[in-house]
């Protein structure tokens, strides 16, 4: 396991690196002046030379690469332009929605896609498979913002059960906490439960094709112990992988899920900033969630190889 | 050809019999109808839709549907049919055009990679496994950030996102074909490699990369429409079905037809582009077959 850790380790730095570079270049393939696009016309030379020097657009390409990553180094992310405060203070305020939208999301794809999954498998051709295919086909083509205003319109304007906007912390308020992340939360989790129904679903079929499946059928086990204790265990590893590689659309789909539903967390904050133009919070914000995601990716691989003893060895 | 890619996986099956294997999967002939009805519609969108899409007529606005205007009007007096029909325009451009972009660009990164291999290859992937280290969403809002809001800016954004997926497709397709023997005896009769890559190697290669083109489609329009609704698509006035959505969604009581005209249109093709994609895959690639 050591071995592995460090292999991925080592692996994951040129692209970390690479990563950097891109994020870096951003600003400066803005066409045409950088600090003009970021400020509006109105705005005095002195002002956009001042940030100009503040930037370090003004030296060598190299030079502000290699200041930008001394800075980076120590932990120093830049300063947003608009309220000048340092990205990573930006980032602080609005992790913890992120995180908790997240979690109830993926918490919710689970409860769903689990039992639904496995009865499509144990009954296949049945109309309960025909019902969880077409959830797992309705779930990957239907946009978020879709999901998100039809749960908004039934919930929210028809019913009045839901608040359609904003957020309240449920750990100070458990309650109305729960109820403004409730709607937010099944937006982001019902992509991600068809995805893993559908995976957990062609998983459970080959698992249950296989010879040792025949043999506890044959001791006489029934379907529910066939399936609970031998077909499951096996059939979740595929799963563990889509989750991982699910990672970045759980990202994608919570930028549109708080955009839409107005929580203030990381997603909206990408957006916010680049509509406000404010490039050093964009990259600052960019370079964090890519860190962020090649970080869980790696866990993800670890767990992989946890699981399935199989892969550590290879 | 054929014979010579046999028990790759790949190999080139005769022309009718794909189409034929393509049109008995069950719910192709769905997807093939809503293609059609979407590349005729964003073709003859200026026959085809019964108003203006640009013109506005305060008295009508938010008009329920009926039999004037089939889905309502929005809250300008718009006709929302006439404006999806312009929407399907912007639809399927950014879908095939950023798909197009990517199988190029990705197709050509990894013919490269994986005929050259040693630094060359590393290189590739290296910068290919960077692209994918951004979370596809993020990073075609960061580019589409940079390179201004836009039809333009979002295809290209989106072909950079999809790019990777393609270059180690087609990197895994050349490694396995390079191993075998016919490029060892073209090799041997003394072809240029540029000749071998492109007259043995990629021919050969294709096949997944066109099942994957056919499935990225519906993914890359949900894309465009998902940064359209942010806001970094088609500007406004022009019609695009995301914008659209996000510019109904403050008149969700009041009109919500300015919400569901467009996402019913983006739902419906998005699935039809599915089904489209998993009868080219069962068809050229049973192997895929989930």
């Amino acid at each position: 396991m050591g071995r592995l850790l460090l292999r991925r380790l080592v692996a994951t730095i040129p692209v970390l690196l690479l990563v950097t570079a891109g994020v870096f270049a951003l600003i400066h393939l803005t066409p045409g002046d950088p600090i003009d696009a970021m400020m509006a016309e109105s705005v005095d030379d002195t002002v956009k030379r001042e940030l100009r020097r503040d930037l370090g657009l003004d030296r060598p390409l190299y030079l502000q690469y290699a200041t930008w990553m001394g800075r980076l180094l120590q932990g120093d992310l830049g300063r947003s332009i608009r309220n000048r405060e340092p990205v990573i203070e930006n980032v602080g305020r609005r992790i913890k929605p992120s995180l908790q939208l997240a979690g109830l999301a993926m918490g919710i794809a689970l409860l769903v896609a689990t039992p639904i999954g496995i009865l499509s498998a144990a009954r296949r051709n049945s109309a309960v498979d025909r019902v969880g295919t077409s959830f797992a086909l309705f779930g990957i083509c239907m946009p978020n913002f879709l999901i998100a205003l039809i749960l908004i319109f039934v919930f929210g304007v028809k019913l009045r059960w839901l608040p359609i906007s904003g957020y309240v912390d449920p750990l100070e308020e458990p309650l109305d906490g729960l109820r403004s992340l409730t709607l937010p939360a099944i937006t982001l989790g019902l992509a991600l439960a068809a995805v893993i129904t559908r995976t957990l679903r062609s998983s459970m079929l080959e698992a249950l094709s296989e010879d040792y499946i025949r043999t506890a059928r044959a001791k006489g086990l029934s379907d529910g112990a066939v399936v609970r204790r031998h077909a499951l265990k096996n059939a979740l590893i595929p799963v563990v992988t889509v989750i991982g590689l699910q990672l970045g659309t759980l990202i994608g789909g919570a930028v549109i899920t708080e955009y839409v539903f107005a929580l203030p967390g990381v997603g909206r904050l990408v957006v916010d900033a680049v509509f406000a133009r404010d490039y050093p919070l964009v990259q600052g914000v960019v370079l964090l969630i890519a860190v962020g995601f090649i970080l869980s990716n790696l866990v993800v691989d670890l767990l992989y190889g946890w699981i399935d003893p199989r892969i550590r060895h290879r | 050809m054929a014979g010579s890619t046999r028990g790759s996986g790949i190999a080139e099956p005769a022309r009718w019999g794909t189409l034929r294997r393509a049109a008995a999967a069950r719910l192709a002939p769905f997807g093939a109808a809503v293609l059609l009805l979407a590349v005729l519609g964003a073709v003859f969108a200026p026959v085809v839709s019964p108003h203006d899409p640009l013109k506005q007529d305060l008295d009508r606005a938010l008009a329920r549907p009926g039999r004037a205007h089939l889905l309502g009007t929005d809250n300008v007096g718009r006709d929302v049919l006439s404006r999806v029909i312009w929407g399907t325009r912007v639809s399927l451009v950014a879908g095939f055009g950023s798909v197009a972009i990517a199988m190029v660009a990705g197709g050509l990164l990894g013919l490269l990679a994986g005929y050259a291999g040693g630094r060359v290859d590393g290189l590739v992937m290296r910068l290919m496994d960077a692209v994918l280290s951004f979370p596809p969403l993020v990073l075609a809002l960061a580019l589409g950030a940079v390179l201004g809001a836009g039809l333009t800016g979002v295809v290209i954004a989106l072909g950079v996102v999809y790019t990777p997926t393609f270059a180690r497709l087609m990197r895994g397709q050349v490694l396995t074909i390079t191993a075998r023997e016919y490029v060892d005896a073209a090799r041997a009769l003394g072809a240029p490699g540029w000749r071998i890559a492109w007259a043995h190697v990629l021919p050969n290669a294709t096949a997944p990369i066109v099942v994957q083109a056919s499935l990225s489609v519906a993914f890359a329009i949900l894309a465009e429409a998902s940064l359209s609704f942010l806001g970094l698509g088609i500007q406004p006035p022009a019609a695009s079905w995301g914008s659209m959505i996000n510019a109904g969604r403050g008149y969700l009581q009041q009109a919500p037809w300015i919400v569901f005209g467009p996402g019913a249109a983006l739902f419906v093709t998005v699935v039809g582009l599915n089904f489209v994609g998993d009868a080219v895959r069962d068809a050229l690639d049973p192997r895929l077959r989930v």
